[in-house]
């Protein structure tokens, strides 16, 4: 009854094409940007912004690169945090070494950076397949922190090897403090988001989805498979590159090798797993899931049993609830949250009918 | 029937999380608040539920011995950071407010990593950083970083005092030409911040100097010591941290590298690195800042208000008095002190983090107030200033002999007239690319 399609024709290609062919689709989501930038930096404290919307909003963008390569373009990976840490690396260099270069062009040369880098790693996916290719990426993972501690260089011989971000300044103003923060993270996230999103309804974007359900099919009805990988790699680590400079000038403020390591890739790829494969919405939802949940367990907890239960033994506890219920969302629904956003929508077209 | 149940529930659910969530803010007025990002899982367990059981049941046995600092009642409360740098961040933030009305004294991460991304947030939310016996070393500069305090010992001091003790035992500093010592350090910044200044000194001394990294956690080190064994240094230095310390003795004893030529650092220097490695471990050399033991009067007097009456935060009542728990009491004392300054120049009252800072840079430890805090011999005197932030820069070595520790020097002196200049030179450098200017400390009261 609320969400009804019928009615709603589409008279052209382009209205047949846009990103939300429904208008409630299109109301819910203006409603959504407006309260991000109008309401919640009005709302928002301190905490909200710095401890939990900024690192939800780049694991977001950094998933959503990861999805690009491995929900899209069907190549698996495992250096994503690599990715990350050379956009990082590359943007403090940059606006290190280039006299009065804006800080936009330091993110989007580390962007850059970073896209070069994941051609290089992904070079050998035109010749291996499938879990194979994780080798590779992996290869990446740990080559890419070697270099950054072994040479100082990177870290501006700062002794113990970690980067100080620089002042946010951006066209001469300030985004320093947690609400400025908040708002250039969101811009970004929300640009890179809508790029993304018409990226893999482009031709491109089409051709990764071929390469990734049969690759000698898609090579067969004349998709260049060098160039689809390569591209997928590219774009996925720029958007893995830019994410990791925002971790380390929005978030942290600070940024060490190590704080890209292993398990930050497989955080980003267990955020594409629950949140879903292929979808654009999935890695703001499997973000949400995986950064938010333990927090609101852990307010739960310390509000609820802090003085009962044994500070440490609470702690196990919600690490137990938290991969109970992991395991619990990917038994219901396989495909991710996002496909239960999906059947929650389908429900409610035909609601109050049950089908 | 069965949907309306559901909707009760969800809504009781709603009701709990809701009221987990907001602040109640009535009983803790007239209160001081201390933010504890503590750690009691993952592989630095050890570490974090020993020092913060001992700075929690100090901040308890102040409550219950004296009521407070002047009255005013010490509160507390604790967020689980795993020592990991996100966590410690969010724990920082969800805390810093103060609880029920009561204001933030400091904030004491017990992680380098964390110190470093809530640097920048202490000072502009303006609310002391400790780093008790590790952090940014050129934090010591308090002109530049008037927020921070390593206190007592920081990581360059470490690496010079431990120096100067290879000096004596070798029968004098000149004696270190030639020598070659290897420093394994875990791989992370706090193990890696004093590589620079060991360089330094090995030219300025001329022995040859090997630097190792063990990637964190540290519990793989086959190939490093097979490497030390190539090398055969006179002495190996081990910088390590929670698991990294036992597996390094156990390896060195594999490889046949004798325990008492290898000297663990600050973090290398507890019970709970020496003895799970067993027999591996016994002649063991670490430094210590505070000895071990319960024979000092505010560890009785612990004992006596806290543990015995059942209220001691320690699970294993058994580490009472061990390295960790003392390092907590002393760091306990220094925060208490801190308040107990400030309150003397701004009323006695809950205090807000600005004036806690000025407590601590103007503590002032001689042996009389020591005597008074029951803390002689655990505590080493200790002036703070604007300029200098660390205070002491002593320390004394400790040999391990199979069950407990027993302290085998007096105190051995970092050179700290060397490090100030490229304390100074660090700092000044952070100044600049932060557009920070220093504080004239000249003008500081």
């Amino acid at each position: 009854m609320l969400y009804r399609e019928s009615g709603q024709f589409s008279t052209s290609y382009p209205a047949d094409r846009r990103i939300f062919r429904l208008y409630q689709e299109r109301w819910a989501f203006y409603l959504l940007l407006a309260a991000a930038f109008l309401l919640i930096p009005w709302l928002g404290n301190d905490y909200w912004f710095s401890a939990i919307l900024i690192p939800f909003l780049v694991l977001s963008l950094a998933a959503l690169g990861l999805n690009l390569l491995t929900g899209y373009a069907g190549q698996l990976s495992l250096g994503s945090a690599a990715f990350m840490a050379v956009g990082a690396f590359a943007a403090y260099n940059s606006h290190l070494r280039i006299e009065g270069l804006p800080f936009l062009l330091s993110l989007l040369l580390g962007g850059v950076v970073a896209g070069l880098t994941g051609v290089v790693f992904g070079l050998p996916s035109l010749r291996i397949k499938g879990f194979y290719i994780l080798v590779s990426t992996l290869a990446a993972q740990f080559f890419v922190l070697w270099v950054f501690t072994t040479f100082a260089w990177f870290s501006n011989d700062s002794s113990s090897g970690v980067i100080t971000a620089p002042p946010l300044v951006i066209l001469g103003h300030d985004f320093s403090s947690p609400q400025g923060r908040y708002l250039f993270t969101l811009t970004v996230v929300v640009a890179l988001g809508f790029l993304a999103k018409s990226i893999v309804g482009s031709e491109l974007g089409r051709n990764w989805m071929a390469v990734r359900d049969m690759d000698k099919a898609a090579e067969v009805i004349g998709i260049a498979l060098p160039k689809a990988k390569l591209l997928a790699f590219a774009i996925s680590s720029f958007y893995l590159g830019i994410a990791g400079s925002l971790w380390a000038f929005c978030y942290l403020g600070t940024v060490e090798p190590h704080g890209f390591d292993l398990s930050r890739s497989f955080q980003i790829l267990f955020i594409i797993i629950i949140g879903g494969m292929g979808s654009i919405l999935g890695n703001f939802l499997g973000a949400a899931f995986i950064v938010l949940l333990p927090i609101l367990l852990s307010h739960i907890a310390s509000g609820l049993l802090a003085d009962t239960i044994d500070a440490g033994q609470l702690e196990n506890c919600q690490k137990i609830i938290f991969g109970g219920l992991i395991i619990f969302f990917l038994i219901k629904e396989p495909d991710g949250l996002a496909k239960i956003y999906q059947t929650c929508k389908q429900r409610l077209q035909v609601w109050p009918l049950r089908f | 029937m069965k949907s309306t149940l559901t909707k009760f529930s969800k809504l009781a659910i709603a009701i709990s999380i809701g009221a987990a969530l907001t602040v109640n803010a009535a009983h803790a007025e007239g209160e001081q608040y201390f933010p504890l990002q503590s750690y009691r899982i993952g592989p630095y367990a050890a570490g974090g539920s020993g020092f913060f059981g001992g700075f929690i049941d100090y901040l308890q046995y102040v409550n219950l011995k004296d009521g407070g600092v002047n009255g005013v009642k010490l509160t507390w409360s604790e967020c689980e950071t795993e020592y990991v740098v996100e966590k410690g961040v969010e724990c920082y933030e969800r805390l810093k407010q103060g609880l029920n009305g009561a204001p933030a004294a400091a904030t004491n991460p017990l992680s380098v990593g964390i110190a470093y991304a809530t640097l920048d947030r202490s000072t502009a939310d303006k609310l002391p950083l400790i780093t008790i016996n590790h952090g940014r070393t050129d934090s010591t500069d308090g002109s530049v970083f008037p927020y921070v305090f390593p206190l007592q010992l920081n990581p360059y001091s470490e690496v010079s005092a431990i120096i100067n003790y290879i000096g004596t035992q070798s029968g004098g500093l000149e004696k270190l030409k030639g020598k070659k010592i290897v420093t394994l350090y875990h791989g992370s910044p706090y193990g890696k911040e004093t590589n620079p200044i060991l360089e330094l000194l090995a030219k300025k001394y001329g022995f040859k100097l090997t630097l190792l990294e063990v990637p964190h956690p540290g519990n793989e080190q086959q190939s490093q010591w097979l490497n030390i064994r190539r090398l055969k240094p006179d002495w190996v230095i081990l910088r390590g941290w929670g698991v990294m310390n036992p597996v390094a003795l156990k390896t060195a004893q594999k490889t046949g590298f004798p325990a008492d030529h290898i000297i663990g650092n600050i973090w290398s220097n507890s019970e709970d690195d020496a003895a799970p490695a067993g027999n591996a471990a016994k002649g063991f050399i670490a430094i210590t800042t505070h000895p071990s033991g319960t024979d000092f009067q505010v560890l009785q007097d612990i004992k006596k208000y806290v543990v015995d009456a059942q209220k001691g935060n320690l699970e294993d009542p058994k580490r009472f008095g061990t390295v960790y728990y003392n390092l907590g009491v002393v760091n306990g004392i220094l925060n208490v002190e801190a308040v107990r300054v400030a309150q003397n120049k701004y009323g006695k009252r809950p205090l807000t983090g600005e004036e806690v800072r000025w407590g601590f840079e103007n503590i002032k430890l001689d042996d009389k107030r020591l005597a008074e805090l029951g803390a002689l011999g655990l505590v080493q005197p200790l002036t703070l200033s604007c300029a200098d932030h660390e205070g002491g820069g002593a320390v004394r070595f400790q040999q391990w002999d199979g069950s407990q520790w027993h302290v085998i020097s007096d105190w051995v002196q970092a050179d700290r007239e060397l490090l100030r200049p490229i304390i100074e030179k660090s700092s000044h450098q952070y100044a600049k690319e932060k557009g920070i200017t220093p504080r004239d400390c000249a003008k500081e009261s």
